[in-house]
């Protein structure tokens, strides 16, 4: 005890005491103030921060609903859903992000451009937590693999994802169109909500037309989800409606054989079922493979396809507009008689040219030594060109318009093909308002055999060719049959619009069928080789289309140039006769002439048509379902 | 010893019967008791908030078990043990702070480990809790209470210097809580309100100076953030946004045990170390958070019982400056969660996991029941 001073141990007891007691109310003090804050925040304040909580781990996912199927009129499917797996990094998760790329790299083929584009999106803002896509479509090696040795890859995950898949290819691209990865402008056109999940949209085709038929309603889940994302438990789900399954009135048979017909050429054909307006095949040849659009092509192979000179992304049978040329001489025909420029009996001289007034110009006749006389029966079979150089002066440029019309020319008579173009049916005002120029007594002579202006593509030469064989009754043209489940299509299909075309004699119809079917029975019709032999009757009519010049971009080159300044072949038809049950256009580019080239593809689909498909077991058809069903 | 053994050799006196073998192994029972009841519900707690770990679990156990056992060395220690010892344990202290300085590890820009060859890591400041208020009670209570100014001014100085070092680490909450230690003694002690009243002028004027030449960053940013979370709601206001959700929404008698959403679907940030306090308010609402306070305030009334019958000033300061340490324990790590302190890593007192707080703490309560259980009885 080495106490230097002096110390008051009773006092300094209640010194102590004192201050305590202040330390006791100022602890007392500080606990309200502890127990007042709690209050205020668990139970003046509770129901915010119930509702804060509930927002932070409740999150409400979209359940994107699964896409209709499509198929042809005999049930082939023609669009399917296929899982597609792909390679996803989650960076933060990633311990060390070159040695998984490179460890990555020794199980899966992934290329500079995938690389390149990783670690763009790599150094892009973005979520944290949020996974990156390395790798699409893997094949089953690589998934078995991913499978094996994904414990060694953390923050490596495999996702699978529905993705659209044409077990058809290049056969139903143009016909079906196809889907692709939603684009920044269809993003402010569709639905942000019914979307939600959705990743691919209907770009072309049937797969746009009825996009929303085939897309269906999204579904909704509340999850709930941890600070990172991460879904933990499903707490209640409201499932999405899935997109209707639809089916065409394409058949994937007289599909192939268009194209085996057109094989090596280009060209389209165009089948519609006059009764139904049923379209049985679009082709347009050369075609592409639409699976390489739907996850999205990569830039090479675009541009080859983009590039090249046969065009295989552009759609012949509907955006194809070529001058009709004589295809049109049956509808003109049955309008001359209709509004009298011409009768059934009427004769015309043909020399071999026509003349408006006596000193005129000189429009030549295909055959330079002219057909001699020539009626109405005569002039189709034959395909004279003075008769109707004669009957388009009668007619004139405003009734040959309104007939014209009539059979769907200068228009889209389509119900529910998506990116079908009018051609051009010239007329007065067009010529003034285009041109700049009044019509010439000379315009109307080029029109009245499908030359000068006048542009239509192969499916309006097929829609005229079907309401022709109808007598005058429009089916308009449509690919939707049915959609499953559904037992009619009102509110589906688009309601017809086209009034039937009237004659003011109805035989008149009859009396221009009896001219197409001159064209391919008759012992002068143009058609007659492709005619020979049939066991039904079949009404049709040739065309040949100049091509008048090169266009600026090609290259002279001898060669090609002799190939690609060819006349386009054309050939519109329909059989049998008396019920019809087929009507077809056909045009081959640079084929040549329309009765060699175009005829007898027209006539092969009619025979696989109304006598049956030859070894229909053995097809391509047969073999891709089969194929497909294996990949299911 | 050698005191008490002279006391019971002493005629006609004998040790009373009435105490028990808990009195002869100088523990304080209901201290002891109130402890045991605080670490028991502090694991149920943790056993949520650290995701039903065993891992975690198992460490709290062997770290409580160790706590415990060090507070029943400390309380075998007769008061007069500390008061020889504490300038010897300060200037070890003050060493090892110094020597953190220069040569000490740690992690996220602090150094606050010692890692000396053929020693445990350890954190020096943790040793000050209880080596700053042993030092300025040794030298208090040399000289007669209340203390004349130039004593205050050494004893100030005595709690200063450590506090400084622990500053410059950076460890904001731990010298907080050195500081405070140190200075409940001066307080005890006697020192004159003048004195106070000046003290806290000084802090009204220095607090601008702080800030602008003391403090860091990063502690700048926590108190920026106490006062508008929503400024930085993902980065530095997201633990006090996540943790004032958690404890709002446990409402008045909570979600139920380990069914808090905020904590476990990782909201809540440090969910068993600092913001504990948060789970059991999610958990166990206000009543839980409510029985929390009142065992802690009960451990605190026990100990200033203690504080006031210690038998020497000495001993009164030290128990006294102690228990409030305790209380400022609780009060700013509950403050902090719930928002009205700004952020400083102070954990919940032998609740939250890990640390060398629980047994810094545990020595502590040890040091109280020494004070406690070695009274002499000759004037009772």
């Amino acid at each position: 005890m080495s106490w230097d001073e002096f110390k008051d141990t009773a006092a300094e007891r209640r010194l102590f005491q004192r201050r305590l007691l202040v330390m006791l109310f100022l602890l007392i003090a500080l606990t309200c103030l502890l127990v007042a804050r709690l209050y205020y925040l668990q139970i003046v304040q509770h129901e915010t921060f119930s509702t804060l909580s509930d927002r932070n781990r409740v999150q409400v996912q979209p359940v994107p609903p699964t896409r209709g199927l499509i198929y042809d009129r005999n049930d082939h499917l023609l669009a399917e859903n296929r899982p597609v797996f792909s390679v996803t990094l989650i960076p933060e998760r990633v311990p060390n992000m070159e040695d998984t790329l490179h460890a990555l790299q020794q199980i899966l083929a992934v290329t500079d451009e995938d690389l390149e584009r990783f670690r763009r999106r790599l150094r892009e803002a973005r979520r944290p937590h949020s996974p990156i896509p390395l790798r699409y479509d893997l094949n089953e090696h690589e998934i078995a693999a991913m499978a094996v040795h994904r414990h060694q890859f953390p923050g490596v995950e495999v996702d699978a994802e529905l993705v659209r898949h044409y077990p058809f290819g290049e056969l139903t691209a143009h016909a079906l169109g196809y889907v692709g990865r939603i684009n920044r402008e269809e993003l402010r056109r569709i639905d942000p909500v019914n979307y939600a999940g959705t990743n691919y949209i209907g770009k072309s085709g049937v797969e746009r037309f009825y996009e929303e038929l085939l897309h269906g309603r999204v579904g909704y889940q509340h999850v709930e989800t941890n600070a990172r994302g991460r879904v933990l438990r499903v707490l209640d789900r409201v499932n999405p409606r899935p997109g209707e399954d639809i089916k065409l009135h394409l058949d994937i048979r007289l599909q192939e054989l268009a194209f085996k017909l057109l094989e090596g050429r280009r060209g389209a054909i165009v089948a519609i079922e006059p009764e139904t307006g049923g379209i049985l095949a679009l082709a347009s040849v050369p075609s592409f493979d639409a699976n390489q659009f739907v996850t999205g092509i990569s830039v090479a192979d675009y541009r080859e396809l983009n590039e090249s000179r046969d065009k295989p992304l552009f759609n012949r049978a509907l955006r194809g507009q070529y001058p009709p040329g004589s295809t049109i001489k049956p509808m003109l025909g049955i309008a001359g008689l209709d509004s009298g420029a011409t009768t059934r009996d009427r004769m015309v001289w043909d020399p071999g040219y026509f003349q408006i007034t006596p000193t005129g110009r000189r429009y030549r006749d295909w055959l330079r030594t002219g057909h001699g006389w020539v009626d109405l029966k005569r002039s189709v079979a034959v395909s004279c060109d003075v008769y109707f150089y004669d009957l388009g002066m009668r007619m004139g440029v405003d009734a040959m318009h309104e007939y014209l019309s009539l059979f769907g020319f200068g228009r889209d008579v389509s119900l529910d093909v998506r990116g079908a173009l009018p051609g051009l049916l010239p007329s007065r005002d067009w010529k003034r308002g285009a041109r700049n120029e009044p019509w010439y007594p000379g315009d109307s002579v080029n029109m009245s055999i499908g030359q000068g202006y006048m542009l239509a593509t192969p499916f309006q030469l097929a829609a005229a060719t079907a309401v022709t064989a109808n007598r005058g009754v429009w089916a308009q043209p449509r690919m939707l049959r049915d959609v499953v489940g559904h037992e009619t299509l009102d509110g589906i299909l688009a309601e017809e619009t086209l009034p039937p075309i009237n004659l003011k004699n109805p035989d008149d119809w009859d009396f221009g069928i009896r001219t197409m079917v001159e064209v391919m029975h008759g012992r002068e019709g143009t058609a007659r080789a492709s005619g020979r032999g049939a066991t039904y009757q079949m009404a049709g009519k040739t065309g040949t289309a100049q091509v008048f010049s090169l266009a600026e971009d090609q290259e002279y080159n001898e060669d090609e140039i002799h190939e690609r300044l060819r006349d386009h072949a054309l050939f519109l038809g329909f059989a049998p006769v008396d019920k019809p049950k087929i009507a077809v256009a056909v045009i081959v580019e640079n084929g040549g002439g329309g009765s060699s080239t175009a005829a007898p593809v027209a006539r092969a689909m009619f025979d696989a048509w109304l006598l049956g498909f030859e070894d229909d077991k053995a097809g391509v058809v047969a073999q891709r379902s089969a194929g497909g069903r294996d990949d299911g | 010893m050698a005191r008490r053994d002279f006391v019971h050799r002493m005629p006609g006196h004998s040790l009373p019967e009435r105490r028990s073998w808990l009195a002869a192994l100088h523990i304080d029972w209901p201290l002891l008791v109130l402890l045991l009841l605080l670490a028991a519900g502090g694991m149920v707690v943790l056993y949520s908030g650290g995701d039903a770990r065993r891992e975690i679990i198992e460490a709290q156990l062997m770290r409580f078990g160790l706590a415990f056992g060090v507070m029943f060395v400390f309380a075998q220690l007769d008061p007069s043990v500390y008061r020889r010892w504490a300038p010897w344990l300060y200037v070890v202290g003050l060493a090892g702070l110094v020597a953190v300085l220069l040569i000490g590890v740690g992690a996220k820009g602090a150094q606050r480990w010692l890692a000396l060859p053929g020693l445990p890591r350890f954190q020096p400041s943790e040793f000050m809790k209880i080596g700053v208020p042993l030092a300025a009670a040794w030298y208090l209570s040399r000289y007669y209470l209340p203390p004349k100014f130039s004593r205050v001014a050494v004893a100030l100085a005595l709690v200063l210097l450590p506090m400084m070092l622990i500053m410059r680490q950076p460890d904001l909450g731990t010298a907080l809580l050195v500081g405070s230690a140190g200075l409940f003694v001066v307080f005890f002690a006697g020192i004159s309100w003048r004195l106070i009243g000046g003290f806290f002028a000084l802090v009204a004027t220095a607090a601008p100076l702080m800030w602008f030449f003391v403090l860091r960053e990063y502690q700048k940013q926590r108190i920026l953030t106490l006062l508008d979370p929503g400024s930085d709601p993902l980065g530095a206001g997201w633990n006090i946004i996540q943790s004032k959700t958690a404890i709002g929404s446990g409402g008045m008698s909570g979600k139920g045990w380990l069914q808090g959403t905020q904590s476990h679907l990782d909201f809540l940030p440090e969910s068993h170390t600092d913001f504990i306090v948060a789970v059991l308010a999610e958990e166990f609402g206000f009543i839980g958070v409510l029985a929390l306070l009142a065992v802690y305030l009960l451990i605190i009334l026990r100990c200033l019982y203690i504080a006031v019958n210690a038998q020497d000033s000495f001993s009164r300061l030290l128990a006294g400056a102690l228990t409030m340490t305790f209380f400022i324990y609780v009060f700013v790590n509950i403050g902090m969660v719930s928002g009205i302190l700004p952020i400083v890593g102070v954990p919940l007192p032998l609740v939250s996991y890990g640390g060398t707080s629980i047994v810094t703490l545990m020595a502590a309560f040890g040091i109280l029941m020494s004070v406690h259980t070695h009274r002499r009885m000759i004037d009772a």
